[in-house]
């Protein structure tokens, strides 16, 4: 059964997008409003036979419907909590409460339309010329001001809605899907392109809607018959960047608000249309006076009668055509002026709406409506934003391309040119074929550099450059503004007499001006009012348009929300394996970059005071850990420590500082050897990226020749720190196959063994904490299981943790210095007090030349202990440290008060002449205060001799332990299983995407070289993955870089397999057990690769990216191998990273697979490959 | 966004990669004046043209690449 809603509602149109058998409500400022599916909120409102829709931002004149589109700037409404919605695009929805925006008290009566009487303080420049001075009441000013805006409202309490982002490679991007835009693309597509062809509005056909709907249908249900089109309605290309990097805006979809889109296409088709062109005379911006598309919109698309009484300007076809639309739709057209005839209006005449109509003739008639249909506009940004000039046309009445916007970039349609809809159609088709074959040429580029392919012949494509056919340019009389003066700039009220007030003033040029009145500058940016304000400038100028130029369009070509450009939310979160019992025991987290640590269980200082009472044990995987190996190791020890390593023994363990080129400390840390050809380093925290990238740098642009490889083993080991007097007891309690005795195992040293039965644990002597304590690096995945052990064992010994907080008092009290807290981007070496380190006598190390100078010519601050003369008195971290006269002399570094010495203690950088121990400081703290310091002859305030590290207490005897559990970093919910020793997930699913842990997989890693004959015999190269005699997979995961996987807790065989197949060839090769290194998770489904689309910016195809491809790109921000290696037909990639992000991956995968129903697998009990 | 011709894994987007600066080269140690020191540490031709740059592929092969670069245009040419 069919309703009519609305008293302004026609009868059936041909072309109209509405369902006339359902009816739906909602509210405008409160009176409920019916409307049909496929309304507009605006076609909906005028359906109902309202005309007024907002109030213009400055001088609050009442607006109507102007464009009945997108850009429509009358039409800007508040949705609920949502502001600035396009009113006349937005599809109303059942219960949806709608509310005009820039109204006080309301829509009707608005206390702000005073403004209009005081138009003459508000003209151009008005914000820059009165609210400058005086300065101090700026804030008065912005206040006020604010009660002006003409935006809408977001409360604070609106929810985080879903906005999604996804990538995208199409062959062929076509922007605009009116006819032009669907025949390029169903040519592209014919000619093997892939296509995305994306159009504004919700439905394709652009103005063949009004003016052929038939026509429109036709080419709309070939474009669906034609595979290889993806369409894109109610979506925008909002940007294009270089090498055709495009922002595509998709808008309401059923799982996300907005969705961005970033595509990289090989070609983009640029075929927007046209846009109608408003004309400036008094009155324009009255309710009632519309743009001949938007009647014809109204009437052919929603089935909305317009007015009841018109008067119609027309200068064009399409504006004859609007007269006979009105007709049909039963409004009175009382006269149409041809402004080919030199007919004009003069202005309109009513307040809230049209009254009458003003003729160059000197009639005046009485009308509801008036339709103008004076010209065009090309919305040529996206042509601009790829380098092209658009060139005035006389001619046309309007701006044409240049021509220059590059190979990649096309344009047909009304932007184009002009023509009949075959001549249009012709054009689009040659313009789609050769978009394609222009696209054959940079895919057939791109797949012959990707390593992923299977190997099979890429053929050259064929075909040579077509001479695209060139579109007529019909005539068109310039009108742009009549004899009376009107809006040019709807959004921001900018009038033609304020353009020519900006002339006057000195802003001549369109650039200067635009910017001066900010016309062009509101949220339609220029689609409706550029050519106006440049006609406006150059007739106020004397010059000619094409002289003028035109302003420069930049991305975006709409407005685009924020939510939409921040997509998901990709942070990646890093966590040790004991992170859940530290989230158990209420440990206060520390956010350190990506890393959460815990900072503190409560109280640190009586965790301070444990560690030099008893033992303490602190989670310190962070520390940056790299397994160095091969015979050339100490040459680059030697060449990136200021210090010296040729001579550090098996077991033994130094302290290094590295400094860069600058010679400016940039990291510390101790590196110990474990083989022969076998060291491992380790890094501060924050630090760890950061030295892999240098040593990297360092080996492979200087020093390609020598022989090491680097591995980093930061997140392969949970660490832990196990300090204070009664560490050695405890520690010994757990271990086998170590002697921890004090003759046996000595300071500095480094041995590896079986702790609380985990085996291959690496073990140093070191104390940062200035304790005897012993460093554990357990393999990962028995961190939790070695952490509980300890405390258990620990527990008659007063075992307790400490965090990040304890830990930084007991280094200061120790007097160790932090890079990056002590030290700053101007400590050289000699300034971070470690000059003992420092050996100039070395040929070469990273930094010499500006040690040598600084130690000869002194210079920079000295690192010293402080200590304040009132020791109840800690000076904040960064006090100054100032002289007599004022002047900063140095500063405090770090800072804590003492629970072992009850005082305030620090460090500090002080001008060398003030390093000498007893030397008295002023220090200024931050409240004004100043107080005395004392410069202590040691860094260490507490035991600087180390007679604490040296206990010798007797080692115990190990005890019995539980036995290890393996654990994965992404935690098993529900019921669990063990497999091979770990625990993993138990449950199954069925889904058609599933997400399954797969860490407790075994993996090696190999290096060698990337074209030797390890390479020849491990059978696969860089880019590819293949099976090894069924039973384990080898992947080229890098140049020379290799993972094997293998079934769960076969990494012992495969390492000894792996190691003999490297040892036979002879060559410099290495072999790493990776299995607690890194976190694995396998999808499998049909929609697995759109799933990666949305968090992968790489090309994912089946011909880029086929069955058993292998690369390393960024997923969802994270490093992240890829393997694909599909399962009897069914896509599936193996996905894996640096262990402690695993969780961050598994959930960012979880959240971008919710639209394809994706769900948890557990791990099978014999994992596939 | 612009893509790096990577030599080992294809065109990437260049968010994947660390800018490593020109290309610079290593005065002697043991002769270098300050002088010529500070200018390898501190000067770069910063040219409106072709620049030969160093960049690392942080998340995809680690290998350390050379890219010739043309500063206005962003093309770019593989040299591996």
């Amino acid at each position: 059964m069919s309703q009519q809603v609305g008293r302004m509602r026609l009868g059936p149109q041909p072309g109209e997008v509405i369902d006339r058998r359902r009816a739906f409500e909602f509210t405008w400022n409160g009176r409920t409003v019916t409307a049909h599916p496929g309304d507009t909120i605006v076609s909906a409102l005028a359906a109902d036979g309202e005309r007024v829709f907002s109030r213009s931002f400055k001088y609050h004149r009442p607006r109507g419907l102007l464009t009945a589109s997108f850009h429509d700037p009358g039409c800007m409404v508040q949705v609920d909590d949502e502001p600035n919605v396009r009113g006349g695009h937005r599809l109303a929805e059942p219960g949806m409460a709608v509310s005009s925006q820039n109204t006080w008290p309301s829509l009707k009566f608005d206390v702000k339309a005073i403004n209009r009487f005081a138009g003459r303080f508000l003209t151009a420049g008005f914000y820059y010329k009165t609210f400058m001075k005086p300065e101090f009441l700026w804030p008065t000013y912005q206040k006020v001001l604010r009660g002006f805006v003409h935006a809408g409202e977001i409360s604070p309490d609106t929810p985080h809605d879903y906005y999604d982002k996804r990538y995208a490679h199409p062959d062929v991007l076509i922007a605009g899907g009116g006819p032009a835009g669907m025949s390029a693309a169903i040519a592209a597509a014919r000619a093997g392109a892939s296509v995305m062809l994306v159009e504004e509005e919700h439905q394709l056909g652009g103005h063949l809607r009004w003016t052929d709907p038939a026509a429109a249908a036709e080419l709309t249900a070939e474009v669906a018959a034609t595979d290889g089109i993806e369409v894109l309605t109610n979506s925008t290309v909002a940007g294009r960047y270089d090498q055709n990097w495009i922002a595509v805006a998709q808008r309401d979809l059923p799982h996300a608000r907005e969705r961005l889109i970033k595509a990289r296409a090989r070609t983009l088709v640029v075929a927007g249309g046209l846009i109608e062109r408003p004309y400036v005379f008094a009155g324009n911006d009255t309710p009632g006076v519309m743009l001949s598309t938007a009647v014809r919109r109204l009437i052919n698309l929603h089935a909305v009668k317009p007015g009841q009484r018109a008067v119609v300007l027309t200068a064009n076809p399409e504006g004859d055509a609007a007269v006979a639309d009105l007709e049909r739709a039963g409004v009175e057209v009382a006269h149409v002026a041809d402004a080919r005839k030199g007919e004009d209006v003069v202005r309109v005449h009513g307040r809230k709406g049209v009254k009458a109509v003003e003729l160059s003739g000197g009639q005046k008639i009485d009308a509801d409506l008036f339709v103008t249909a004076t010209g065009w506009t090309a919305p040529t940004s996206l042509l601009n934003m790829a380098g092209d000039v658009p060139v005035y046309s006389p001619t046309a009445a309007r701006f044409l391309p240049g021509g220059t916007a590059g190979e990649s970039v096309l344009a047909t349609g009304g932007i184009a040119g002009d023509g009949s809809l075959d001549e249009l159609r012709e054009h689009a088709e040659a313009t789609g074929t050769e978009a394609a074959r222009r696209a054959a040429g940079g895919r057939y580029h791109q797949l012959a550099a990707v390593p992923t392919r299977n190997g099979g012949k890429l053929s050259k494509p064929k075909g040579t450059a077509a001479t695209l056919p060139q579109l007529p340019v019909h005539e068109h009389p310039e009108l742009f503004r009549a004899s009376t003066h009107g809006i040019v700039d709807y959004s921001e009220d900018v009038s033609s007499k304020d353009l020519h007030a900006a002339v006057r003033e000195g802003y001549d040029s369109a650039e200067l001006a635009k910017r001066f009145t900010t016309a062009t500058m509101g949220p339609v940016q220029g689609k409706l009012e550029t050519i106006n304000a440049i006609a406006t400038i150059a007739e106020a100028t004397g010059k000619t348009i094409a002289e003028n130029g035109t302003t420069t369009w930049r991305p975006m070509y709409t407005p685009v929300s924020l939510g939409a450009l921040a997509g998901r939310i990709f942070e990646p979160v890093r966590y040790s394996p004991m992170q859940p019992w530290h989230e158990k025991h209420n440990a206060t987290p520390l956010v350190a970059g990506q890393w959460i640590r815990p900072d503190h269980y409560g109280d640190p200082a009586a965790e301070v005071r444990n560690v030099r009472d008893n033992v303490g044990i602190i989670d310190v995987t962070p520390i940056g850990k790299l397994d160095l190996r091969g015979p050339d190791v100490p040459k680059l020890l030697n060449l990136l420590y200021v210090n010296k390593w040729s001579k550090l023994g098996i077991g033994r363990v130094r302290y290094g500082v590295m400094c860069a080129e600058d010679g400016v400390v940039m990291d510390d840390g101790v590196t110990g050897r474990l083989g022969e050809d076998h060291y491992l380093m380790s890094t501060t925290s924050s630090g760890a990226a950061n030295v892999w990238e240098w040593v990297e740098n360092w080996l492979q642009t200087e020093h390609p020749d020598w022989q090491v490889h680097v591995t980093p083993v930061t997140t392969a080991y949970a660490s832990i720190n196990v300090a204070g007097p009664k560490s050695r007891e405890l520690v010994s309690r757990l271990t086998e196959g170590v002697d921890l005795s004090a003759e046996a195992f000595g300071y500095m040293q480094v041995r590896t063994g079986r702790v609380a039965g985990v085996d291959d644990c690496v073990l140093w002597r070191i104390g940062f904490t200035g304790e005897l304590s012993y460093e554990l690096h357990v393999p990962a995945s028995y961190g939790l299981h070695v952490w509980e052990q300890l405390l258990e064992h620990g527990a008659d010994l007063g075992v307790r943790p400490f965090g990040v907080e304890g830990q930084r008092i007991l280094r200061l009290e120790k007097g160790h210095l932090i890079v990056g807290q002590d030290t700053d981007g101007l400590t050289k070496g000699y300034s971070a007090g470690i000059d003992w380190a420092i050996k100039l006598d070395k040929d070469d190390f990273v930094g010499k030349p500006e040690l040598v100078w600084q130690h000869e010519n002194g210079g920079g601050t000295r690192l010293v202990g402080i200590q304040p003369l009132d020791g109840t008195v800690v000076p904040p971290e960064a006090s100054q440290i100032v002289n007599s006269r004022g002047t900063i002399v140095g500063r405090i570094t770090s800072s804590r008060m003492s629970p072992t010495l009850n005082r305030a203690i620090c460090l500090g950088q002080v001008e060398a002449d003030l390093a000498k121990p007893g030397t008295t400081l002023t220090v200024h703290l931050p409240t004004g205060t100043k107080v005395g310091a004392r410069v202590t002859e040691h860094h260490a305030h507490v035991d600087p001799e180390g007679t604490r590290q040296n206990i010798d207490t007797p080692p115990s005897q190990p005890r019995p332990h539980a036995t290890p559990v393996a654990r994965s970093p992404i935690p098993a919910s529900g019921r669990t299983t063990t497999i091979a020793g770990w625990q993993v997930d138990a449950r199954r699913s069925s889904a058609t995407l599933r997400l399954a842990d797969h860490t407790l997989l075994a993996k090696v890693g190999i290096r060698a070289a990337h074209d030797g004959s390890i390479a020849q015999a491990l059978g696969t190269r860089f880019g590819r993955a293949v099976h090894d005699n069924g039973s384990a997979v080898i992947v080229g995961s890098g140049p020379g870089e290799w993972f094997v996987l293998g079934s769960p807790g076969s990494q012992d065989k495969l390492l000894t397999r792996m190691r003999n197949l490297v040892e036979e060839t002879g060559e410099f090769g290495t072999v790493i057990d990776q299995t607690h290194g890194r976190a694995l998770m396998k999808l499998t489904g049909e929609h697995a690769a759109d799933l990666l689309a949305k968090v992968c910016g790489v090309d994912l195809s089946e011909a880029a990216t086929p069955d058993g491809a292998a690369l390393r790109t960024s997923v969802a921000r994270l490093v992240t191998d890829v393997v694909r290696i599909d399962e009897n037909g069914t896509p599936a990639y193996l996905l894996h990273c640096e262990r402690s992000s695993g969780q961050y991956l598994f959930n960012a995968l979880l959240d971008a697979g919710n639209e394809f129903g994706i769900e948890i697998d557990g791990c099978p009990t014999a994992p596939t490959l | 966004m612009i893509q790096l011709p990577c030599p080992w894994c294809g065109p990437r987007n260049a968010s994947e990669f660390t800018h490593h600066g020109e290309v610079t080269s290593r005065p002697d140690v043991g002769t270098a004046t300050p002088e010529q020191w500070r200018r390898y540490l501190y000067f770069r031709r910063n040219a409106n043209g072709w620049v030969d740059e160093n960049w690392y592929h942080t998340a995809g092969c680690r290998r350390f690449i050379r890219v010739r670069r043309h500063t206005l245009s962003n093309e770019t040419e593989a040299t591996r």
